[in-house]
């Protein structure tokens, strides 16, 4: 397989942010409200991972390592701003349903979880598959959540009613904790096939958060201390 | 006055920043596997949180705000917010050693904590003023460490029950979370 198109494969399916690796669990919960929502978030989250990957990608010779969080954090959070100001200028319905979350993009973990891991060692090309890869897997995982609870909470599918209007629906997949309850589903079905994921990490030691980037060893650091 | 404690109880209980709003999730799963953890960072949360709420409001208020920088607000705010942290760890270190000795393996942990920022930003989006900013800081704070003590409290439970396969692990901790929340919800109808 070439290897721009395995960077793809792997975003998508193999290391699946969301589904897999279960980072971004922040803006997972919060928004899959609705299967639109979902899209509207996955995308601004992959424009912005594709950009920061390919910013990083290009500067990785030139930012000195003992500073290279606080820059990425720069870079992402100007990406951010751009991103929200376009969001807010061109697609207002959009920003209205995120509203915060499209600034808290600066502190999913995706975004400088990949910048850690792949963007500052690889050549800009693959930095930008990677990053479309990882953005389009965490869209679709997104998109994927919305539909069950807009499905389950509201009948309908992206917007267009789906269940007869008797069919009462469970009004409590669409408030918060059916947020809670659907990944709690999800990964609970992925354990039953046997899908290998990261999902003891996620509950143990808070590496599902930042395990890729370096405060990951801030992290680790109170669990590793409290056992001393 | 009533006004500043209907913030307090709104960001606490009603509009809990975790089991609500969904920020800062990433610490709630992961730490409330240690009582002891979850009350320490707790603390330290309420302490960054509302200190990072002042510093904020003062900034937005008297720099961004006049000079129309409404839009630098994200990087401003985070930059602040892991400068804060590190000053606070430096100043607890040299000044307070028991304090930071308890809480200071927390502190850098509270930086890439999405509710830090979310606060900061939903305090500007709310039009909150100095005052105001200060004591949502404070009852999103104390909310938070209701909800990772809690959880704690249910997981320390968990750990003795056989559970089936699949619902080892994550799978039973965000069915937990997902109760707490309903139970949150009743909270709601709590509107003054």
């Amino acid at each position: 397989m070439n290897k721009y198109v395995e960077r793809l494969y792997n975003g998508i399916i193999k290391e699946n942010p969301t589904l897999i690796l279960m980072l971004g669990m922040c803006p997972t919960l919060a928004v899959s409200t609705r299967a639109m929502n979902g899209i509207g978030m996955g995308l601004s989250t992959t424009v912005v991972l594709v950009l920061s990957n390919l910013v990083i990608s290009l500067l990785r010779k030139v930012i000195p390592d003992d500073v290279r969080l606080p820059s990425y954090i720069v870079i992402v959070a100007s990406l951010v701003t751009v991103t929200e100001l376009l969001i807010k200028a061109y697609l207002p319905s959009v920003y209205d349903a995120l509203g915060i979350y499209i600034p808290l993009i600066v502190v999913n973990c995706i975004i400088l979880g990949r910048a850690e891991a792949y963007a500052n060692k690889n050549e800009p090309g693959l930095a930008v598959m990677d990053g479309l890869g990882m953005g389009i897997g965490f869209t679709l995982a997104l998109t994927v959540a919305g539909l069950i609870r807009e499905f389950l909470g509201n009948g309908s599918a992206f917007g267009y009613q789906v269940l007869p209007e008797s069919v009462e629906p469970i009004a409590i997949f669409v408030k918060a904790p059916g947020a809670f309850l659907v990944i709690a589903f999800i990964i609970m079905i992925q354990n039953a096939i046997g899908i290998k994921t990261r999902q003891k990490q996620l509950v143990e030691n808070c590496d599902g958060c930042c395990a890729t980037c370096a405060a990951g060893a801030a992290c680790n650091k109170p669990e590793k201390e409290a056992e001393k | 006055m009533t006004n500043l404690i209907m913030i307090i109880l709104t960001t606490a209980l009603i509009n809990n920043v975790v089991l609500n709003q969904f920020l800062g999730i990433c610490s709630f799963l992961g730490v409330s596997k240690s009582m002891k953890a979850s009350a320490s960072l707790g603390v330290a949360v309420i302490f960054v949180m509302t200190i990072a709420s002042a510093v904020a409001s003062i900034l937005y208020d008297n720099v961004l705000a006049p000079l129309n920088l409404d839009y630098m607000k994200t990087i401003v705010f985070i930059l602040i917010i892991a400068a804060l942290v590190q000053i606070v760890e430096m100043f607890l270190k040299k000044k307070a050693p028991a304090i930071y000795k308890a809480l200071g393996i927390y502190l850098p942990l509270i930086t890439t904590n999405c509710a830090v920022l979310g606060v900061a930003l939903t305090n500007v989006q709310d039009g909150y003023g100095f005052g105001e900013s200060v004591f949502a800081g404070f009852g999103t704070a104390v909310g938070y460490t209701i909800a990772i003590v809690l959880l704690a409290g249910i997981r320390s439970r968990i750990k003795e029950e056989d559970l089936p396969r699949p619902l080892r692990g994550a799978p039973i901790v965000l069915i937990s979370a997902a109760l707490m929340s309903i139970a949150f919800m009743g909270f709601s109808g709590l509107s003054l």
